[in-house]
């Protein structure tokens, strides 16, 4: 009989109809992100990084630069860290690249600005902030990896003590 | 009756049933399509000659981005490729969740295939977010193992790039108790539904042999009665330790490649419940240095995507970058028999039949 499909097919529709709705509200209510999300605003710890550029080469589209000079104390001070999240797409190589795990994704995902030399996030930017990061790329920062316990795990570094408090992410 | 003359109409590039900016150039008499010719091209980023620049192990993102419906499918094909060309032994753990993986982005990708086709047939919003529902679990899940929801970068040479969460296996088991249901709802909503049988049967035939001549793969080709699937064919992963059915169309009209899909689905489900119990414990990444310099030569891996056999043909110098990366794409070779499948047909199924064989221009033009 014809309209016999339609009329089934309206009965699924009339039980989805009963269903809770899953749409979230965006600006006002943020959707949960997991813990491995890849995000842009990139933490970096100063204190750990060499400046031997593993990230830079192992970017795919060249985003970070590194600029570097020899101390007195027979390191490398880093005069310029800059991360150009305009060209990212993180993929999280760079974070997987890093020996000294220097480096972390972020979880911040809204990257409008108004000006394109804004999207640059400089050295003074992504310092410290450890805190915020959400990519662990070994089992054991998995294992610790709760927010409580990360902050036991980076204590002995000096200087993050002043860490900023985590900034309203959306 | 008013005689009439043959006239061209510019289907496209910014057609929204196009599926992305594929230009039909049709030859009409009256609605009827008289000629058909694709050109192609209005999404070219170049992504084999810039594989070139990159490393190996750099690849693997910027295949992401081009099926960007079945990301892990590519990561898949191109890791294969690469393991094949430098020899990397893969550990047992890691093929299980390759495997995985690429069943759960085949329901994904099928899932947005089918709500896009329906959109385009006129069934506007409502099957679609209904699809979209099944592919946000999906997505979630995605996002909950690798950080992120469209391109993965997951699946490396030698393995993948972390192991599955604690929280995945509850999530996912989840996922497989409560879609075959939905999946039920599905056909029993569009299964027998007069006005997409109107639209679909008999529209758009891809006779058996001409598929077989064009190379077409995947759904499109299994539709038209050929069972050929390369998950059966040259199994890679653990694939041949897997027990699945390849269903296989009949008329290789659109409702059969749209029945394909519903079908491939059920199949998916079940290889995720026999890789969920094999999974071993163990490594899920073998040791492989940043920089992989193959010994020169060449090397092709193929996998079955969502949309056919998706090859990837690497040819190395013995450089820490491929000499030559080339991609066997299934939606441009698909597309090929795009003029014998729309001459004869109307207008308003040009559009069914090329949401029908289900492409991504990301993918067709890289």
């Amino acid at each position: 009989m014809y309209g016999l499909g339609v009329a089934k097919g309206m009965l699924v529709v009339l039980k989805r109809l009963l269903r809770r709705p899953v749409t979230r509200q965006y600006p006002e209510e943020p959707a949960p992100l997991a813990p491995r999300f890849r995000g842009y605003d990139f933490a970096w710890v100063e204190e750990r990084c060499t400046g031997c550029a593993t990230c830079a080469k192992a970017c795919p589209h060249g985003c970070i630069e590194i600029v570097t000079h020899p101390s007195e104390d027979g390191r490398y001070s880093i005069d310029v860290f800059d991360v150009d999240t305009g060209l990212c797409m993180v993929c999280g190589l760079c974070v997987e690249a890093c020996p000294y795990d220097a480096l972390y994704m972020g979880r911040g995902f809204e990257l409008a600005q108004y000006q394109r030399g804004d999207l640059v996030a400089h050295k003074e930017d992504i310092a410290n902030r450890a805190l915020l990061s959400a990519y662990y790329r070994t089992p054991f920062q998995e294992q610790v990896g709760t927010r409580e316990n990360i902050q036991g795990f980076y204590q002995p570094i000096k200087g993050l003590e002043k860490a900023p408090a985590a900034k309203p992410q959306g | 009756m008013l005689p009439t003359q043959p006239y061209m109409v510019n289907m496209g590039p910014q057609h929204p049933s196009t599926h992305g900016v594929l230009r039909l150039r049709l030859v009409l008499d009256g609605e009827t399509v008289l000629d058909a010719e694709p050109v192609l091209g209005y999404l070219h980023s170049s992504k084999e000659k810039l594989q070139e620049e990159h490393t190996y192990l750099q690849t693997i993102p910027i295949t992401d981005r081009m099926d960007y419906l079945s990301a892990m499918n590519n990561n898949l094909g191109c890791a294969l490729a690469i393991e094949k060309l430098a020899g990397i032994q893969v550990p047992e753990r890691a093929t299980y969740i390759r495997v995985i993986m690429s069943e759960l982005q085949r329901i994904a990708s099928h899932c947005f295939a089918q709500g896009t086709l329906l959109q385009d047939m006129g069934a506007w919003g409502t099957p679609l977010m209904y699809f979209l529902y099944e592919r946000e679990q999906i997505l979630d899940i995605f996002e909950m193992v690798c950080g992120a929801r469209l391109t993965y970068n997951y699946i490396r040479p030698g393995g993948v790039s972390q192991d599955l969460p604690p929280e995945f296996f509850p999530l996912v088991r989840k996922f497989l108790a409560e879609f075959p249901a939905q999946l039920d709802d599905y056909e029993r909503y569009l299964k027998d539904n007069e006005i997409l049988r109107a639209r679909t049967v008999g529209i758009g035939v891809f006779p058996r042999e001409l598929a077989i001549n064009a190379s077409a793969t995947g759904p499109t080709l299994r539709a038209s009665g050929v069972p050929w699937d390369i998950r059966k064919a040259d199994p890679y992963c653990c694939y041949d330790r897997l027990e699945f059915e390849v269903p296989v169309g009949q008329r290789g009209d659109c409702y059969d490649r749209f029945m394909m899909r519903l079908y491939e689905m059920r199949e998916s489900l079940s290889i995720i419940h026999q890789a969920l119990e094999l999974l071993p414990p163990g490594e899920w990444k073998a040791p492989v240095p940043l920089v992989i310099r193959p010994q020169p030569g060449d090397a092709y891996a193929h996998i079955e995507s969502p949309r056919g056999e998706l090859g990837y043909y690497l040819v190395s110098d013995g450089g820490a970058s491929p000499w030559r990366f080339h991609v066997r794409a299934p939606c441009f070779i698909n597309l090929t028999a795009l003029r014998d499948l729309l001459v004869g047909h109307k207008v308003a199924d040009v559009v069914v039949i090329v949401g029908s064989i289900d492409i991504v221009m990301g993918e067709v033009d890289r």
